[in-house]
């Protein structure tokens, strides 16, 4: 279920047929580009709105975009690109796709001005593999914007060249990654790169290159068409006496919640209301009345979130960080009373050891013996020591590798143990959960269907 | 056998290989267009021939295919049936379906049935975590209330 707020990026979800060229006319879409086009405005005057606005990106680091942009060399003759990540697959994440299938002209009008403004005349949209429907829409956008004069060698009839091209991965999660994204388009396994050199200057073909989220790049046409205040105006901003930001949390942010909830979906929030809040009204509340245990903030990777804890943390990227975890990639888990968080992390830890690309030994290694141990710990075969060698496994993988997918499976890992540790002592003293004949563990009966 | 792309196939490759400064970059979307065009699955003539297309050797392209779930390296059934199994999946029921397909087909995931009609396979996060369980069968998402009851509909449907 998908749920418009009418504020910046779903502000045309209920529109009839809001994904045709047609729709997003009336809409109003693609006018901020063309003014921008048509009247010559100063690339970096479009640059300097970005960065006043504050936008963060919505991958998942919440870096500042408009910083990104300026990180680009300005003295680099090589072509620059503009490449998009909609290789969404942290597990509880699916709000790219909700802009893919909604409003997929808003995410093109936001290629267009960003080439712009950092000078890119080729833009690539990596969308995962298995978004092949969500392709075809894309697609279809794209090549009604061609037609439309709004793409191609003269856009919007101005000698602003732009090609978008829609590059399909094929079902790897490390390719969300940006570096392993740029090396994957280049038609390689995807394996991250070593930063530095980061993207803004041996990006894609070794050239500058940016690398944005579809949530980032479908804020920009507000950005840019209503002003940096406008969008700013949503979310939290709160400086200290030195004039220093302490919040810096402006705009509005695609949430994504499944798991024990009511009402699951996707819904755009303003940043800074409470989480708690947000599962409440937002989601109807906890499903079928029960008590809150656990809340996944932001995609499987971030570290997890006590009841207790739920209770008091704001939807910023700074409270989250006072709390210990992330605000990620917008996906909430939310976790009732009678889930085995073992077998949680359990689950979550088959998701790593599958997709670790394999390049470095600690994370290839180590997310399989994480896996290894914490299914003995699921059939009641697991021992205390078993605790202790799990963080020291951890330990051994964490900044040991090339990219962070050791990292987004340690931090969980652990923050499931230091938050629920009576749970895994539990589960060895007193016998897992049963296994079936092959061997492979049933859902416990706690697990409501 | 020579295999060989048909020519409307071939004309998309040309477009595909112009959208790209360097020839290789096309490597993935041709290992998509030759899975599509022969029969569902990636046979080491086809890898070959997808190399040869982009001047890369053979080594490459299984490389490549090879790293990614998405490529079948060996044949599979008619159709491909895929369970998300990921956390929001999982606590959703996912794993009642799986257990369900694997009775009701006879077979553990992984494997083709022996008519070659149905390949079951598990998958990692779908981004179908809000309408979980999801089911996939050649690509397309079965999602939103999905039950053994309503997998043994949809299968029932399909020719």
């Amino acid at each position: 279920m998908i749920m418009s707020n009418e504020l910046i990026l779903s502000r045309n979800w209920s529109r009839a047929y809001s994904w045709t060229m047609a729709s997003a006319l009336e809409a109003g879409t693609y006018k901020t580009a063309a003014d921008a086009l048509r009247s010559g405005r100063p690339p970096g005057e479009l640059l300097d709105e970005v960065k006043r606005s504050g936008l963060r990106g919505r991958g998942g680091a919440g870096f500042p975009t408009g910083m990104k942009w300026g990180f680009l060399p300005k003295d680099n003759p090589k072509p620059r690109y503009l490449v998009i990540n909609a290789d969404e697959s942290e597990p509880g994440t699916f709000k790219d796709r909700a802009i893919l299938e909604k409003d997929p002209h808003m995410l093109l009008e936001g290629c267009i001005l960003a080439s712009y403004a950092i000078g890119a005349h080729a833009c690539y949209i990596y969308v995962r593999g298995e978004f092949w429907h969500q392709q075809r829409i894309l697609m279809q956008a794209i090549a009604d914007a061609y037609r439309q004069g709004f793409l191609g060698d003269r856009c919007f009839g101005t000698d602003f060249k732009l090609d978008i091209t829609v590059h399909s991965g094929a079902g790897a999660y490390i390719c969300g990654e940006e570096t392993a994204l740029l090396t994957s388009l280049e038609g390689e396994r995807g394996y991250p790169r070593l930063k530095p050199p980061f993207p803004a200057t041996h990006g894609l073909f070794q050239c500058p290159t940016v690398v944005n989220n579809v949530e980032t790049i479908a804020n920009v046409p507000y950005i840019i068409g209503r002003g940096a205040n406008a969008f700013a105006a949503f979310g939290k901003y709160e400086v200290n006496a030195e004039g220093r930001p302490v919040i810096d949390s402006r705009g509005t942010r695609l949430m994504c919640a499944s798991g024990h909830v009511n009402r699951p979906g996707v819904s755009e929030i303003p940043l800074g209301i409470r989480l708690i809040d947000y599962i409440n009204d937002y989601c109807d509340g906890v499903k079928d009345g029960k008590k809150l245990k656990a809340v996944i903030p932001g995609g499987s990777s971030c570290p997890i979130l006590t009841a207790q804890e739920a209770e008091q943390v704001e939807m910023t990227y700074e409270s989250m960080a006072r709390f210990g975890t992330m605000f990620g990639s917008g996906g909430l888990v939310v976790l009732d009373e009678d889930t085995n968080m073992v077998w949680a992390l359990h689950n979550l830890l088959r998701f790593y050891s599958h997709e670790s690309c394999g390049q470095c030994t600690p994370c290839r290694e180590g997310t399989d013996w994480l896996y290894k141990i914490l299914g003995r710990m699921l059939v009641g075969k697991g021992t205390e020591s078993d605790l202790a060698e799990i963080l020291d496994i951890a330990d051994n993988m964490e900044g040991k590798t090339i990219c962070a997918l050791a990292a987004a499976a340690t931090m969980p890992t652990r923050s499931y143990i230091q938050k629920f540790r009576e749970e895994f002592v539990a589960h060895f003293t007193k016998g897992g959960v049963p296994t079936d004949s092959r061997g492979r563990y049933r859902v416990p009966a706690t697990v409501r269907q | 056998m020579t295999l060989q792309f048909s020519n409307e196939t071939k004309a998309t490759f040309d477009w595909l290989v112009s959208r790209y400064p360097e020839k290789k970059a096309a490597l993935l979307p041709t290992l998509w267009l030759a899975q599509k065009e022969f029969g569902g699955w990636l046979s080491p003539e086809a890898l070959s021939y997808c190399a040869r297309l982009l001047d890369l050797p053979p080594s490459k392209a299984y490389s490549v295919a090879s790293f990614y779930t998405m490529y079948n390296l060996q044949p599979v059934g008619r159709y491909k049936l895929e369970v998300c199994r990921t956390l929001s999946c999982a606590m959703a029921g996912a794993f009642d379906i799986i257990e369900h397909l694997e009775q009701k087909l006879g077979i553990p995931c992984g494997e083709t049935t022996p008519d070659g009609k149905f390949t079951l396979a598990t998958q990692e996060c779908l981004a179908s975590c809000g309408t979980g369980p999801v089911m996939q069968i050649n690509g397309e998402y079965y999602e939103e209330n999905l039950s053994a009851a309503r997998v043994d509909e949809i299968l029932a449907r399909l020719p």
